[in-house]
């Protein structure tokens, strides 16, 4: 199991950095580390989204320690890989379901075209597999067809699909669909919410809104808010992230698209700003893609280092 | 023409920002570009003259900046390369300082880059029906774009339009896009379930023809360009229709990786056309920059927000601005054309011609802007303004504006007609009974009269400079030049 894992995600996570692990095996066989060197290899991290400030500091770092040493592709690519393990490891932690809680409510945001629904259908297929008992709830009344969609996986995986007309109250929905996972006892709620940027308040007030009135039910709920970012998400992601940890406290995030070309390493700098735990990234279409977060083997990925 | 473009701001004179990027390095990504470059200009400009180690620093800044606005590497590379050609060796006019010099070129090769001035139409020169094929990643907003598209050209161009999904993969996709058809009021082929991506858009072209439509947009899945099946199922798709356009739709928010989707998917299928989504965001867009270099295809519209008629032509010129942080003058302008008072509006344009603006005018704006949306979208779109939105961001968020507003309101409403009219009258005992009146302070009256003397400052300066200077020299054009100097770093800006 372990070991399907991980070559599993070294496969999704393999084709989408080829390119960056080639391009340091260019720059660095047999290669002094010296100025040059170290710019080109800021520079190829600015390439996979980590960001100029990110960049820098982790080439700072290299500078300390390996500055005029003769280094190998080998080298470099591990010494990499460890220096954004590093970053990443304090923000891996795999997303644990409270069994007590009858429900554990889950709330799925983020902008528009992530991967919400996509990502909640995968969710309930894996707990159905491991016989919890999951009810999803189309709070996107919004979208043409988001209903439809999440229904069509509410068929693929046998887990209720709680939905209402068209341009609902979702918050309305939010709460009924409480009262009715709370009566079958089931053991989670996975709600879906449209997708907004983040810099519409009037949208933000909604998902406030949707909070608001579980809490009304459930002092506890929601149990946990996970953002739905995309991988081929730029320097954005940073506001992103900072908006809707402000206005709805997100408890986690969750990163799709990563089987693409796509680098991801946003998630780097995101890992440094904010703290916030990654627990699934998305590498494929599968329901078995949606994968718990694995920091080493993530950095290792990124820079191509076997 | 020495003054074509945005002038650099006077008043960080007292609050320069350090020219040593390094010093700030650290909150670089949340930081308008905005700050950046006028810390750099104002620091050339301090030094009179465009010397190579001048305008090298200052493209370090300019690198950064892109990066940070999301513009792919090997693109900001061939930027900076060509504006570092141009500034060293242009000739340094007595009438503007170096870093005005250098903004311009800046400006310039970013509006080329983007392709030049003006927006390039749908290319509709085909036998009907006029096929259009709509390609993209995963979520970029393929299918909202052609209900949008399906509703510009049934309602712009009275053309019959029919909407085909030939998204297979995602649940629901083809149901969705036929409930944009039906809210777009054009039709949609019918759903077949068990045909494959090829089969419907054969029968798709067969409507087409069939039924005499003039326009039949082709709505592929979203699909990795490194996933060679799919991306070979949308080349036999796109060889056996031949479409007019193939319209790449890519998110604003795109990131480095916008290179590699631009040129696989411009490889596979030869990209005619690009589509911007999501502009109605706050990310700054540099994904139109990297697009548009690697495949050459001019960008051609936008998506900027949820509604169906949320569609706008590209114009570089805006999008270069949003870019470098300029802001979007022209945007600000439709925005307001489109949803103020037009009637309103004339009748204070006039007033304003006049000279006889007086408050009760005042308030009346004052509503029509609150009618625009958030404060601080609208201040995103003034060029100059990055620093303003910043700290009224941190001054308490995005709410804040709707209150002042409200509240500014209120003051004029606690007004005589005749205060109202003639606003010199109202000395202490009156702005007691105001403040009062309106539940506020006298230093808020204050603060609103202040801003009324300075509209209409700027109401005389608009007058003088008329439209195309307000474009050119933007918002920095209009401060009265208390504001601009080192006014007590009131207007930081």
């Amino acid at each position: 199991m372990a070991l399907g894992f991980l070559s599993r995600l070294k496969q999704g996570l393999s084709r989408s950095t080829a390119k960056i692990s080639e391009s340091i095996g260019a720059v660095f066989v047999k290669r002094k580390l010296d100025d040059e060197a170290l710019a080109d290899l800021e520079d190829l991290l600015v390439a996979a989204d980590l960001g100029t400030t990110v960049a820098a500091r982790v080439v700072e770092e290299f500078r300390s320690s390996r500055f005029g040493k003769e280094v190998t592709d080998d080298e470099v690519k591990q010494a990499l890989a460890a220096e954004l393990a590093k970053i990443l490891e304090p923000v891996a932690q795999p997303f644990v379901l409270d069994r007590s809680l009858k429900p554990h409510v889950v709330l799925m945001v983020g902008v528009n075209g992530t991967g919400k629904t996509t990502t909640i259908g995968k969710l309930a297929q894996q707990y159905r597999e491991q016989g919890v008992r999951a009810i999803m709830v189309a709070c996107d009344t919004f979208r043409a067809a988001a209903v439809e969609q999440l229904q069509v996986w509410g068929q693929r995986t046998g887990a209720p699909v709680i939905s209402g007309p068209a341009n609902t109250d979702p918050a309305g929905l939010a709460f009924d669909a409480l009262t009715r996972a709370k009566a079958e006892r089931a053991d989670v709620l996975l709600i879906d919410t449209a997708g907004r940027l983040h810099n519409k308040s009037a949208l933000m007030e909604e998902l406030q809104k949707i909070i608001r009135v579980l809490k009304k039910q459930d002092e506890t709920a929601p149990h946990s808010i996970l953002l739905v970012l995309d991988a081929t998400t730029g320097q954005n992601a940073l506001n992103q992230v900072d908006v809707f940890k402000e206005m709805v406290n997100i408890t986690g995030l969750i990163v799709t698209k990563l089987d693409g070309s796509a680098r991801g390493g946003i998630v780097v700098a995101l890992a440094e700003e904010f703290a916030l735990p990654v627990h699934f990234v998305g590498v494929g279409e599968q329901a078995g893609d949606l994968r718990p977060f694995d920091p080493a083997e993530y950095a290792r990925g990124l820079v191509g280092a076997a | 023409m020495q003054r074509a473009f945005p002038p650099v701001r006077e008043c960080s004179r007292t609050g320069a920002q350090p020219l040593d990027a390094t010093a700030t390095l650290g909150f670089t990504v949340f930081d308008a570009l905005t700050n950046k470059l006028s810390g750099v200009f104002d620091g050339l400009r301090r030094r009179g003259a465009l010397s190579e180690i001048d305008v090298a620093e200052a493209l370090r800044e300019v690198r950064l900046a892109l990066l940070d606005a999301d513009v792919a590497l090997p693109v900001v590379k061939d930027f900076i390369a060509k504006v570092k050609e141009r500034s060293v060796g242009a000739e340094v006019l007595d009438s503007v300082s170096p870093g005005q010099q250098v903004v311009k070129i800046v400006h310039d090769v970013m509006i080329e880059a983007l392709g030049g001035a003006g927006a390039v139409p749908i290319n509709l020169n085909a036998v009907a029906p006029v096929p259009i094929l709509m390609v993209g990643l995963q979520g970029s907003g393929k299918t909202t774009t052609s209900g949008k598209l399906g509703l510009r050209f049934a309602q712009r161009l009275k053309k019959k339009v029919l909407l085909a999904s030939l998204d297979v993969q995602r649940p629901a996709a083809q149901l969705q896009l036929q409930q944009l058809a039906e809210r777009a009021g054009v039709a949609s082929l019918p759903i077949i379930p068990g045909q494959t991506p090829l089969e419907i858009a054969r029968r798709a072209m067969e409507t087409g023809r069939r039924e005499v439509f003039d326009i039949v947009i082709l709505d592929t899945a979203g699909r990795l360009s490194i996933n060679q099946e799919l991306m070979d199922e949308v080349r036999a798709i796109r060889a056996e229709t031949n479409p007019a356009e193939t319209l790449l739709v890519v998110d604003a928010m795109t990131g480095q990786d916008a290179v590699q989707t631009a040129r696989a998917f411009n490889e596979a299928l030869g990209i005619t056309g690009i589509v911007l989504t999501r502009m109605d965001g706050d990310a700054r867009g540099g994904a139109a920059l990297s697009m548009r270099a690697v495949t050459g295809a001019p960008i051609k519209l936008t998506g900027s927000g949820e509604k169906l008629d949320a569609l706008e032509d590209f114009h570089p010129e805006r999008v270069a601005g949003r870019i470098l942080g300029m802001g979007d003058v022209v945007g600000l302008v439709e925005k307001a054309a489109e949803t103020l008072d037009q009637e309103e509006a004339e009748r204070l344009a006039k007033k304003m011609a006049k000279g006889t603006f007086d408050l009760e005018d005042y308030a009346a704006q004052l509503k029509q802007i609150s009618k625009m949306g958030s404060m601080s979208s609208i201040l995103g779109m003034l060029p100059g303004a990055g620093k303003i939105q910043q700290q009224l961001e941190a001054a308490g968020g995005a709410n804040i504006d709707k209150k002042v507003l409200g509240r500014q309101a209120a003051i004029i409403s606690s007004m005589t007609r005749k205060e109202r009219a003639i606003p010199d009258i109202i000395k202490a005992s009156r702005k007691k009974r105001i403040a009062a009146g309106s539940g506020t302070t006298v230093q808020e009256v204050n603060k609103l009269l202040k801003n009324f003397d300075d509209m209409s400052e700027m109401m005389k300066r608009m007058k003088k400079l008329g439209q195309k200077g307000l474009m050119r020299q933007g918002l920095s054009a209009l401060m009265p030049k208390g504001m601009q100097g080192g006014g007590g770093g009131r207007r930081p800006f």
